[in-house]
């Protein structure tokens, strides 16, 4: 029906970095860019004079809210002395700075420029939970807020369909949770570095020095059936099923692929990248997937030429628990109805057939909404780099990695494929 | 009524009035609710309003411990949670809604496919009075 989708010239990422992600009170939006574009100046296996940048392309999504400030392109662009270079703000919710990519991407296959810098940042620790909740209500379906939704809510609504569609349920969830955080064990980057058995030690240590009562969980699933250590936040999303509330920066630096090598040994080629939108829970023809990742990723597959079994690894958008199960099967890795059956079996850990979210996902490195996109695709870079140390998959002739981010309750997602040559 | 424009103003005026209403397209048949105006199923029709009997089943729902403000001022916190849930309506849309009439505080006693009844919250005063959609088995 439409012709083929196709980028004008071949675009490369040369240079990643991303800041620390937690809760910051002593850093604010510019000094976590800073730090993330540090970083991507370092990863530059060549070098790169700054000067060179032809223009930023900035993700934010909620600072206008949080912090009072908006129009966050041009205090980035001049943080990092681009200016007058043009810096343009994307906001796609949760998935704000891989729109950021994505306009970064076509401007560099357009031929309009040959080196531009895309990246996010986002500030959301100064605010208390009950105003961050709201403010990301913000990027929901206004029926949904007045419905009294949140975002854990309706991310909790989806999994009660998809349970009672295919016989999932909590304990399934689980297993994400753990996993995720066995991962950000291993990156030194992340919010909470912890594998649960390390948080539970760690409260049974407490218990004792205290003289209280010590507890006596006998495995990670006991600890997490706890409601004194994770209480509900949107039935069935407990406190371990939820992304945390971070700052942190990210960035990325692309260039026209046929100048990659003057930049880099080891470059990324963009060969797939996809977006969608999509509807609110009320139009949904479908509880239990999201028709924007689906649409993203035919266009990301179509792209490159490749199938969902030729991805090697992927960062997914697990915002909930519930949803990196979905997203497993949107994105076709699995059959819809059997993502829960094989995060069970393993196939989703750093040693799987297929890992997923071996940064620890949003739950454990961190969620800094605008960073996160960019952030995602800073963990593929280490990995494809073989540059992941501790975490760095056992996967023989890694090639192929891959992000995938959603915005708001779906409305916006991505999907973007990397190739190391 | 009929001259209401097809717009979400239109829909809260309704709710206030004890009325879930959709649009129609009057050209292929299809209903929106809450009402859209323009029919993105022929890009062709008028809309009129249809009146929903306020029969549904539940399609999914959550129990919600930390909400935002405006229900925490309703009384609403961790020790007393709200439920939200899709409603599949008998003239097969779907809306979200506040569900009534039973315990946030135990989900496992609350079943997908449950029989539901509109009901109309009507909360605040004078300029400041607002509708919720709820049902409530």
């Amino acid at each position: 029906m439409r012709r083929p989708r196709k980028l004008g010239r071949e675009v490369a990422v040369v240079g990643a970095g991303m800041s620390k992600f937690g809760m910051f009170k002593d850093k604010d939006s510019k000094h976590l860019f800073a730090e993330a574009f540090n970083e991507m100046l370092s990863t530059v296996d060549k070098g790169i004079d700054p000067q060179a940048i032809d223009a930023l392309y900035l993700g934010n999504f909620t600072n206008d809210f949080f912090v009072h400030q908006g129009h966050w392109g041009p205090i980035i662009s001049d943080l990092i002395g681009l200016t007058p270079r043009p810096a343009t703000r994307t906001e796609g919710a949760c998935a704000s700075s891989a729109l950021a990519l994505r306009e970064g991407v076509f401007a560099v296959a357009s031929g309009f420029y040959d080196v531009v810098l895309v990246g996010g940042v986002e500030e959301m620790s100064k605010r208390n939970t009950e105003e961050v909740t709201q403010g990301l209500a913000m990027a929901a379906i206004p029926y949904e807020v007045k419905a009294g939704f949140t975002f854990p809510g309706v991310f909790g609504a989806t999994a009660t369909a998809y349970f009672a569609r295919y016989g999932a349920n909590r304990e399934h969830l689980m297993n994400v949770t753990i996993k995720s955080h066995n991962n950000a064990r291993l990156n030194p980057k992340a919010q909470f570095n912890l594998s649960i058995r390390d948080i539970m030690n760690q409260r049974i240590e407490r218990a004792r020095n205290r003289g209280e009562p010590v507890p006596d969980w006998k495995d990670e699933k006991e600890f997490l059936r706890d409601p004194r250590t994770n209480p509900v936040v949107a039935w069935p999303m407990h406190l371990y099923d939820c992304c945390p509330i971070s700052d942190g920066a990210s960035c990325v630096l692309l260039v026209a692929g046929e100048m990659a090598r003057e930049f880099s040994d080891v470059p990324l080629y963009v060969i797939g990248i996809g977006q969608g939108s999509g509807k609110g829970l009320h139009a949904k023809e479908d509880l239990t997937c999201f028709e924007a990742t689906r649409y993203a990723a035919q266009e990301a597959y179509e792209l490159s030429g490749l199938r969902p079994e030729d991805i090697q690894i992927a960062e997914v958008h697990d915002c909930f628990s519930i949803a990196e199960i979905l997203h497993l099967e949107d994105l076709g890795f699995f059959k819809p109805g059997e993502g829960y059956t094989a995060v069970e079996e393993g196939l989703t850990r750093l040693d799987g057939a297929k890992p997923i979210n071996t940064s620890g996902g949003l739950k454990c490195k961190g969620h800094p909404v605008g960073a996160t996109g960019t952030g995602q695709l800073v963990e593929i870079w280490k990995q494809l780099r073989g540059e992941a140390g501790e975490r760095q998959v056992p996967i023989k002739n890694l090639r192929i990695g891959a992000a995938h981010n959603l915005g708001g309750t779906g409305g916006t997602c991505t999907f973007t494929i990397l190739e190391r040559r | 009524m009929e001259e209401r424009l097809f717009n979400d103003i239109s829909y809260e005026l309704f709710l206030s009035e004890d009325k879930l209403m959709g649009s129609r397209c009057r050209k292929c048949g299809v209903l929106f609710v809450p009402p859209r105006p323009i029919c993105i199923k022929c890009y062709d029709g008028e809309m009129e309003w249809v009146e929903m009997k306020g029969k549904g089943k539940l399609a999914a729902f959550t129990c919600i411990a930390i909400g935002p403000p405006l229900m925490m001022k309703e009384g609403y916190d961790r020790k007393h949670p709200y439920v939200a849930g899709v409603v599949e309506l008998e003239e097969g849309a779907r809306v979200v809604a506040r569900i009534e009439g039973v315990d946030g505080n135990k989900p496992e006693t609350i079943r997908i496919g449950t029989p539901l009844q509109v009901e109309f919250l009507h909360r605040g005063e004078a300029d400041d009075l607002v509708t919720f959609l709820a049902f409530r088995p």
